[in-house]
């Protein structure tokens, strides 16, 4: 085969691999690389986060607002710290707000419940939230009710 | 020296004086050595086997010289021991005064620019034209611009009677013709050096005087020292002017063709002569034939093996 | 018993011996000194390898991101979540399916084809030749298929990916009737650019490289016979394809933080 032919099918070859990169960055992956620049930083502690991982969502009123950046462990109160990345936007949260780890249908993945309260002060990057609820766990529930039972 | 990676200078108009040729002229005229290629007690192995056991001779330059023996000899592995694609174990290879053993990689690639090469097989390239097989070592090499690479190209097939067949690939030719198509890739740098591997064997008779003449030719205009390997007595004979017989990693007789049918040698004798027996025994070694055919077991064992 | 012990120890060496040369091969060709003169010789292996195994890359990519597509919707269906269909298949054929699957078609395509072909030069000493000629042939037959390896497997790969997906969303919306803005956008909350496809792609690159390297070590080092090319070609297929899969363990151990 001439090598001019060869160079445009080489071409159109590397461009097909191009076109599928974009489409599994913009369609498949919906390019969030990029957001991750103007959120502030969130941290609550839970005396349980059962089954939250990172990149979790955390929404307000069902829409999402951010996302569940790092889980560690707090080595003086043994409890979960979470960093939460809120989008720069949803700036007016009051300091008197609470999080919840609430669980989206009955078997689907853990997320973090904003709850808005009613302080004139609003969080700021680094800020803690103090009212938090932990993460409902399933064995615990049923072993209240049994021993409820008996 | 021309560096190698300037490949083909496309569309280039200027006419760049070859510092190569200069000094491969000078180079001539300076070195009067007799001997173009000198090997001196030589010892090669291949895995357990012992190919050479310290076999030295002298290769006289502008001369075509026939190294024969039986098939399995080693007469390919001097060819590649002399272009450096081997090492002996001990011993020394010299060409030009250069020892070949001990060169460098790059100088050694370097050092073959000025040796070609036959290969019994033709060994053309197959992914490229009949034309681009025998440009591709002056675009390796040289700076030409395109237009005399391609008169280049065209004289040498032309020299080979093939420049109608420049388009064909590989595939398309026949044995004889694949061979004179790799002659004309091997004279293409105009080397001082060109050996032949077999370059007798598979050809049909006028094939086979085609390529005697070429040979010879060759030898004659460019004045290129030659090295025929070969098992074919009468063609080599006829062309070489020294023949060099070797057998278990040895010379075990050398001259010119006409010495040599005189030499009383009983082996020299035998191989020249094609008799089936000899000191070159007919008989693979083996136990006594009546013995072996009385006792059974034996047979049944080895039927088996 | 003694014997045995020894055959060991020569296997071992032997091993040895071979890593050895491959290493030099891929030293001696890639290293060294790579030739911007040689690109050419890189377009033409990219064709070799790269668009010739596209067909089969892309038919194999509909199947499989079709078949997916089936049985995700079946067991996702029991629990009323088949929206995570498309999240499914992507994540799958992004992470793993698609590098590991291509990567093996490239091993029975483009290794097979590259052992072979280097293996019949090697028979027909058209490397010896190319030597005596005073041009390296790792430089100038090995170098531009490793590059074309290194090239090719990522897009192939991709294009696995992306036509899988797609075979995907045809059977899963299309004919099973998963809505479409719950399969996309389940898609594309869940698949992350950096942490995904990324790795994903970085997968296919190490089996590009490892296949080839694999596919020309054995040609260079086939035996010149007709049986010595045809057991190094199936050793390719068989080397790389298992490469490929423990490779595959490997990163993903290393990459995905286990």
């Amino acid at each position: 085969m001439q090598m001019r032919t060869i160079e445009i099918v080489v071409g159109a070859f590397m461009l097909a691999g191009l076109i599928s990169l974009a489409v599994l960055a913009i369609r498949v992956s919906g390019f969030n690389v990029g957001a991750e620049t103007n959120t502030y930083s969130v941290f609550a502690k839970f005396e349980n986060v059962g089954g939250l991982v990172v990149r979790a969502k955390v929404s307000i009123a069902g829409v999402i607002v951010g996302q569940v950046a790092e889980i560690s462990l707090d080595q003086e109160s043994f409890t979960a710290l979470v960093r939460m990345e809120i989008d720069s936007d949803v700036a007016k949260l009051s300091i008197d707000s609470t999080a919840a780890i609430l669980t989206e249908g009955l078997l689907g993945g853990k997320f973090i419940g904003l709850t808005i309260g009613a302080d004139e002060a609003y969080l700021k990057d680094g800020a803690y939230i103090t009212d938090t609820q932990s993460s409902i766990v399933l064995e615990d529930m049923i072993g209240k009710f049994l021993m409820k039972q008996f | 020296m021309i560096p190698s990676s300037a490949v083909s200078g496309v569309g280039a108009n200027h006419v760049q004086i070859q510092a190569d040729d200069f000094s491969r002229m000078n180079n001539q005229a300076n070195n009067v050595s007799e001997d173009h290629i000198t090997i001196s007690e030589v010892v090669f192995s291949r895995g357990r086997r012992r190919i050479f056991d310290g076999i030295s001779l002298n290769v006289p330059r502008g001369k075509i010289v026939g190294i024969m023996g039986p098939s399995g000899t080693g007469k390919t592995t001097l060819l590649r021991l002399i272009g450096g694609q081997l090492r002996p174990e001990r011993g020394i290879v010299e060409v030009d005064g250069r020892r070949i053993p001990q060169l460098s990689r790059k100088e050694l690639f370097d050092v073959r620019k000025s040796m070609g090469m036959l290969f019994q097989s033709g060994a053309l390239f197959t992914d490229l034209s009949v034309f681009d097989n025998v440009a591709f070592p002056l675009r390796i090499h040289t700076d030409l611009p395109d237009d005399m690479i391609r008169d280049l190209v065209l004289i040498k097939l032309q020299s080979v009677g093939l420049r109608g067949a420049s388009e064909l690939f590989p595939s398309e030719l026949s044995g004889g013709m694949n061979r004179r198509v790799a002659l004309a890739r091997a004279v293409a740098l105009d080397p001082r050096l060109i050996m032949y591997d077999e370059p007798f064997s598979g050809l049909d008779p006028i094939a086979l005087g085609v390529v005697v003449q070429l040979i010879k030719t060759l030898n004659h205009v460019f004045g290129m020292t030659s090295i025929i390997v070969s098992h074919d007595i009468h063609e080599t004979a006829s062309i070489a002017d020294l023949i060099y017989v070797i057998s278990d990693g040895k010379v075990i007789g050398s001259g010119a063709p006409e010495e040599l049918f005189k030499q009383d040698t009983p082996r020299v004798q035998q191989f020249i002569k094609g008799l089936p027996d000899g000191p070159v025994p007919f008989h693979y070694p083996a136990t006594d034939f009546r013995d072996q055919l009385l006792n059974h077991d034996s047979l049944n064992h080895s039927a088996f093996r | 018993m003694l014997a045995s012990i020894r055959q060991l120890g020569q296997n071992g060496i032997d091993l040895i011996t071979a890593l050895g040369r491959a290493g030099n091969i891929w030293w001696q060709a890639i290293w060294r000194r790579p030739r911007l003169a040689n690109a050419h010789l890189v377009f033409r292996q990219i064709y070799q390898l790269g668009v010739l195994s596209v067909v089969i890359t892309v038919l194999s990519g509909f199947s499989i991101g079709a078949v997916l597509a089936l049985q995700g919707y079946n067991q996702l269906v029991k629990y009323g979540s088949e929206s995570a269909l498309g999240l499914g298949v992507a994540l799958v054929l992004v992470m793993e399916i698609g590098p590991v699957v291509s990567g093996l078609l490239f091993a029975g395509r483009a290794g097979s084809a590259v052992t072979a072909e280097i293996g019949l030069m090697k028979a027909t000493e058209q490397l010896s030749s190319m030597e005596m000629i005073g041009v390296d042939p790792l430089q100038r037959i090995v170098a531009p298929r490793l590059w074309a390896g290194f090239i090719s497997m990522p897009i192939l790969a991709l294009m696995f990916s992306v036509v899988g997906i797609w075979g995907s969303s045809l059977i899963g919306v299309d004919w099973l009737g998963v809505y479409e803005g719950a399969f996309w956008s389940a898609m594309q909350d869940g698949v992350d650019f950096k942490s995904h496809v990324l790795k994903g792609i970085i997968k296919s690159v190490v089996f590009g490289l490892i296949v080839t390297w694999i596919a020309v070590y054995q040609g260079y080092e086939a035996e010149p016979t007709s049986e010595g090319i045809s057991r190094a070609t199936t050793r390719t297929v068989v080397h790389s394809s298992v490469a490929v899969l423990v490779l595959d363990f490997f990163l993903t151990l290393v990459m995905f933080n286990f």
